[in-house]
């Protein structure tokens, strides 16, 4: 083991950006791993798993059309929602415990920044003034209100089981003690996490990612009147937002590999590790995709509902069982 | 304190010189005193923060019979500090916003008096002082209400309700009060909180309760918000900005100055029920704002949501200081009086941008808006700065004052009492769905107000406003920045009031640096890395998209299913926006829904016209107040059946009741 000391900040810089990249590059062939895998389960062969970094070249190659009724806000709006995903990205806990800005990186500064995104975001669908847009930023809203509560307060369960909110403190401490991954509090909060991160990251059964009937789509209706590099920024943003909350999901509860020594041979296995477990989240979800129909939806709420609801109980366990 | 005692005085000049002056000096003559008393009062109240001293004037002059007592504490300064902040603004505004009723002789008298009162509310140091100038208070915002009650019914109507729910308010924070002068010494502050200790509980209770009623429906919090939604939008765009900024933070001033101060924290279940009300406040005024079409309606349930959230910390603070967790007890409050005070910055520019909306579209509704930040751009950049502060936007002041909060509750968990620990909870989830809401409700507010097509010719015609009104709302978006930026300049000042208030004794702010890194819990928040870090991959990506690009820009129609035009009328409405959150929160909004369709006459498969109608009529008022008003209405009617003007009837009457009072007394 050839452990190399380093200079802290070096060290943290490094490790953040190493985060930013393997996340913007991870994010979109999880995407092309979850369409093989759906595909493969339903006899298909389906497109190559670097099928959206592919749309993403091409996307860049294209021309920028923009609305005649947009404003400011429809053209800055791309670049914020990739700008928060990759600051929340730099400074979480994904590939070791001391990213830097590592001390600010609290669960409410992640949230709030991927909620900066979707405001981001739905405002620009209403820039346009047209009615899909509006349509998809109204959806889009109303399913954010009620996950991101849900996103906090599961993960408020385990900050209370580690009595910090600082994310990094968090993993290290769930590193430190091994006992608390097994704890009724961690298995209600993954729960109501892994229903909030389908809901944050549009897929089955809460929005149809592949779909561009008007009845069903948020997401995609939102975004479609971004074309060539802007859409690209969209959409890579998505990919991220995607990458970010399926590391998140996978170090908070599983955070085996994450560096934590300050040794870059450290990060290359925190590295491994990652690309490791955000692969089997991928791999899991597309297959229970297969095997569900998307709700109604009017029906989503009840399941979001459902998720508050044991994000709570697990505060609750946490707070009796400390 | 001298300062401060400037500024009054020059308040009062102001409001005589806007009585007696012709029409264009006295709105122009009144509004730079009223600036430069609000400078005064900030630098008094800067220097009583700064300083350890508390200063106290006396005069026996001023107020026959009692006198009039006022002492400038780091408690009371904060409040002033958030009023001249907001007056300030308000007064620069008003230079380019006054035209026709605004402009009047009454109207240029009372927004001075107002601010005046507002000034002075947080520095009476005795009953009669305060109640003096809580019901000056009073007065002079109903009657600033009432200022367009010639051309909008509603405006009268919005008079009336503040009227009656701001005089029951303030009669029951008198009885309050005077519960604790009976056993007491006097009625000065002083003699009330020296021999507050000696006073049976069940006094103190009740003393606490009849004045968290006055004071809590002041704060607009629910049930006795009623008055809120209506008078906000109706006031005059300044009075708006000044009741939202300032006057809605004095009923929060009340609580802690009688429960925290006087009374010194007195029992647990007094905070919790504090805390209870605050959480109810914050989630029905965030339901309330992501369901109400007019913009500063939106507004003004906002206000409900936020002050919401400031009583939660406020009470979580209480509850933590009486079961003897001092750290957490002061964070909370520092945390409350923090978003308090971003809450009057970022308030103030919303409801100061709104009033530039209406003046320039001609209307408030957001269903007729739309297209505006094309038109309007340094009004809608502004208005676009505050909308991210309240939503939280992290490095904006927003978020500051939520994390600290959150920070507040989650280190409050540890080795405290069951009720403590559910107020707590409770305290969390009401932030976390606020948030949410928030967004929504906001979203909403800039999104379909302000981006789009016009949606009236109101709207698609506007024009800038005048550039007082531009420079005023800026005023207020310098805070709503700063705060968030560096929020560690003020903390230790709220953490000198949060100890006041509380009476901790906490030698050391609870953070430390223009950060927030806290002195005494394990978090951190460095607003300036993050915001470099933003910065700095905001230029990456540019960079890296602008070199990648291979192709330009163009702008072309609006992608329509194929249709040639795209019509405003296609867009998502404020209500259609606002609709599936409603559907989901049915139970608590009982929306009034009608649809008409009216079919052709060959076929009734064909449609011809579709009437829609969605209204969102405040639950609590329609299930609590309405019935009590239609009783009085009822006794009001049964009693005049018994006055019909008979001189034989009266003479009846009262012989009837000579004869009862001799039977009972026999």
């Amino acid at each position: 083991m050839i452990a190399v000391a380093t200079s802290p900040i070096a060290y943290r810089v490094a490790a953040s950006l190493l985060q930013v990249a393997v996340v913007l590059v991870l994010g979109p062939l999880l995407l092309g791993l979850m369409s093989k895998t759906r595909a493969r389960a339903e006899g298909r062969r389906g497109a190559p798993v670097v099928q959206p970094l592919r749309d993403l070249r091409k996307l860049m190659g294209k021309e920028r059309l923009r609305s005649e009724h947009t404003s400011l806000v429809f053209v800055v709006a791309p670049f914020v929602v990739l700008a928060t995903t990759v600051v929340a990205i730099a400074i979480a806990p994904l590939i070791t415990t001391h990213p830097a800005l590592g001390t600010s990186a609290d669960v409410l500064v992640v949230v709030f920044l991927l909620l900066t995104a979707s405001v981001a975001l739905a405002l620009a669908g209403l820039d346009a003034g047209t009615a899909f847009g509006g349509m998809g930023s109204s959806r889009s809203m109303t399913i954010g209100a009620l996950a991101e509560p849900a996103l906090l307060v599961a993960v408020i369960a385990l900050s209370v089981q580690a009595s910090t909110s600082n994310l990094p403190d968090i993993v290290a401490g769930t590193l430190a003690h091994p006992a608390w991954s097994s704890s009724p509090t961690r298995l209600l909060a993954l729960v109501a996490l892994m229903i909030v991160v389908i809901a944050e990251t549009g897929r089955l059964p809460i929005d149809n990612p592949d779909t561009h009937l008007e009845l069903t789509m948020i997401h995609e209706a939102m975004i479609l009147e971004y074309s060539g590099p802007d859409l690209a920024l969209v959409t890579l943003g998505a990919a991220a937002r995607l990458g970010l909350l399926f590391a998140l999901v996978a170090n908070l509860f599983f955070p085996w590999g994450i560096g934590s020594q300050g040794s870059y041979l450290g990060l290359a296995l925190g590295v491994a590790a990652l690309v490791a477990k955000m692969c089997l989240i991928a791999v899991g979800v597309a297959v229970m995709e297969v095997h569900t129909a998307k709700v109604r939806l009017f029906r989503v709420p009840e399941l979001l509902a459902g998720g508050f609801v044991l994000a709570v109980l697990a505060v609750v366990t946490g707070l009796v069982t400390r | 304190m001298s300062l401060l005692l400037v500024a009054l005085g020059l308040c009062a000049i102001a409001s005589l010189l806007g009585a007696l002056l012709p029409a264009p000096a006295r709105v122009t003559s009144s509004s730079v005193l009223v600036l430069a008393a609000s400078c005064c009062a900030a630098a008094s109240s800067v220097s009583a923060l700064r300083g350890a001293h508390v200063t106290s004037v006396h005069s026996t002059a001023l107020l026959p019979l009692t006198g009039m007592t006022m002492t400038l504490d780091p408690l009371g300064a904060v409040f002033v500090a958030i009023t001249a902040m907001v007056a300030a603004a308000v007064s620069i505004y008003n230079l380019g916003y006054v035209t026709g009723a605004l402009g009047s002789r009454s109207a240029s008298c009372l927004l001075p008096v107002f601010v005046l009162s507002l000034l002075a509310v947080p520095v009476a140091a005795s009953v009669a002082t305060l109640m003096f100038f809580w019901e000056l208070m009073a007065m002079s915002s109903m009657l600033l209400i009432a200022v367009e009650h010639r051309h909008r019914a509603e405006a009268r109507d919005a008079t009336l309700w503040y009227g009656t729910m701001t005089q029951l308010g303030a009669g029951s924070i008198l009885l309050g009060l005077l519960v604790l002068t009976i056993h007491g010494g006097g009625q000065s502050f002083a003699s009330i909180a020296a021999h507050a200790g000696a006073l049976p509980r069940v006094a103190r209770s009740t003393a606490f309760l009849l004045v968290l009623l006055g004071f809590a429906s002041k704060a607009g919090a629910v049930p006795l918000h009623a008055w809120l939604p209506k008078a906000h939008p109706e006031a005059p765009t300044p009075v708006s900005a000044l009741m939202s900024g300032a006057m809605v933070a004095t009923g929060v001033y009340g609580i802690l100055r009688v429960g925290g101060d006087l009374l010194g924290g007195g029992t647990l279940w007094w905070w919790v029920a504090v805390a209870a009300i605050g959480v109810v406040s914050a989630l029905f005024g965030a339901l309330h704002a992501t369901a109400s079409s007019d913009l500063k309606g939106l507004l003004a349930y906002s206000t409900i949501d936020v002050v919401g959230l400031v009583l939660v910390g406020v009470g979580a603070a209480g509850a933590l200081s009486v079961t003897g967790r001092r750290g957490a007890a002061e964070l909370t409050m520092v945390a409350a009086l923090l978003l308090l005070v971003a809450h009057a910055a970022f308030k103030g520019a919303l409801f100061l941008g709104a009033g530039a909306v209406d003046r320039a579209a001609g209307t408030r509704d957001l269903n007729l808006l739309g297209g505006l930040a094309r038109r309007l751009p340094v009004t809608s950049g502004l208005f676009a700065l505050a909308t991210l502060t309240i939503v939280a936007v992290p490095t904006l002041a927003g978020f500051s004052g939520e994390w600290l909060l959150l920070q507040g509750l989650l280190h409050g968990f540890g080795g405290t009492s069951t009720p403590t620990l559910i107020t707590l909870l409770i305290g969390v989830v009401a932030l976390a769905l606020s948030g949410g809401l928030t967004a929504v409700a906001f979203v909403k507010a800039f999104g379909i107000g302000f981006l789009g097509q016009a949606r009236s010719a109101g709207a698609s015609r506007a024009v800038e406003v005048p550039r007082a009104m531009q420079l005023a709302t800026g005023l207020l978006c310098v805070p709503c920045v700063l705060l968030g930026v560096a929020p560690g300049l003020i903390v230790p000042w709220l953490s000198r009031a949060a100890n006041e208030g509380l009476h901790l004794r906490a030698r050391r702010p609870v953070a430390e640096g223009t950060s927030l890194v806290l002195s005494r819990f394990q978090g951190a928040f460095e607003p300036l890395l993050v915001l470099a870090a933003l910065a700095a991959a905001l230029a990456a990506i540019w960079i890296v998209t602008s070199l990648a690009a291979r192709r330009g820009r163009r702008r072309v129609a609006a992608w329509g299913c194929g249709r040639e035009a795209q019509t405003p009328r296609m867009q998502y409405t404020a209500t259609s926006f606002g609709e599936p959150l409603q559907r989901v929160f049915v139970d608590v909004l009982r929306p009034d829904v009608d649809l008409e369709v009216t079919h052709e006459t060959e076929s009734k498969y064909y449609e011809q016209a579709l009437a829609y109608e969605n209204r969102v009529e405040d639950a609590v008022e329609r299930s609590v107040y309405r019935p009590v008003i239609a009783g009085f209405r009822r006794y009001g009617d049964a009693v005049r059946g018994l006055q019909n003007g008979s001189i034989h009837r009266y003479l009846a009457f009262g012989f009837i009741a000579l004869l009862v009072v001799l039977v009972v007394l026999a």
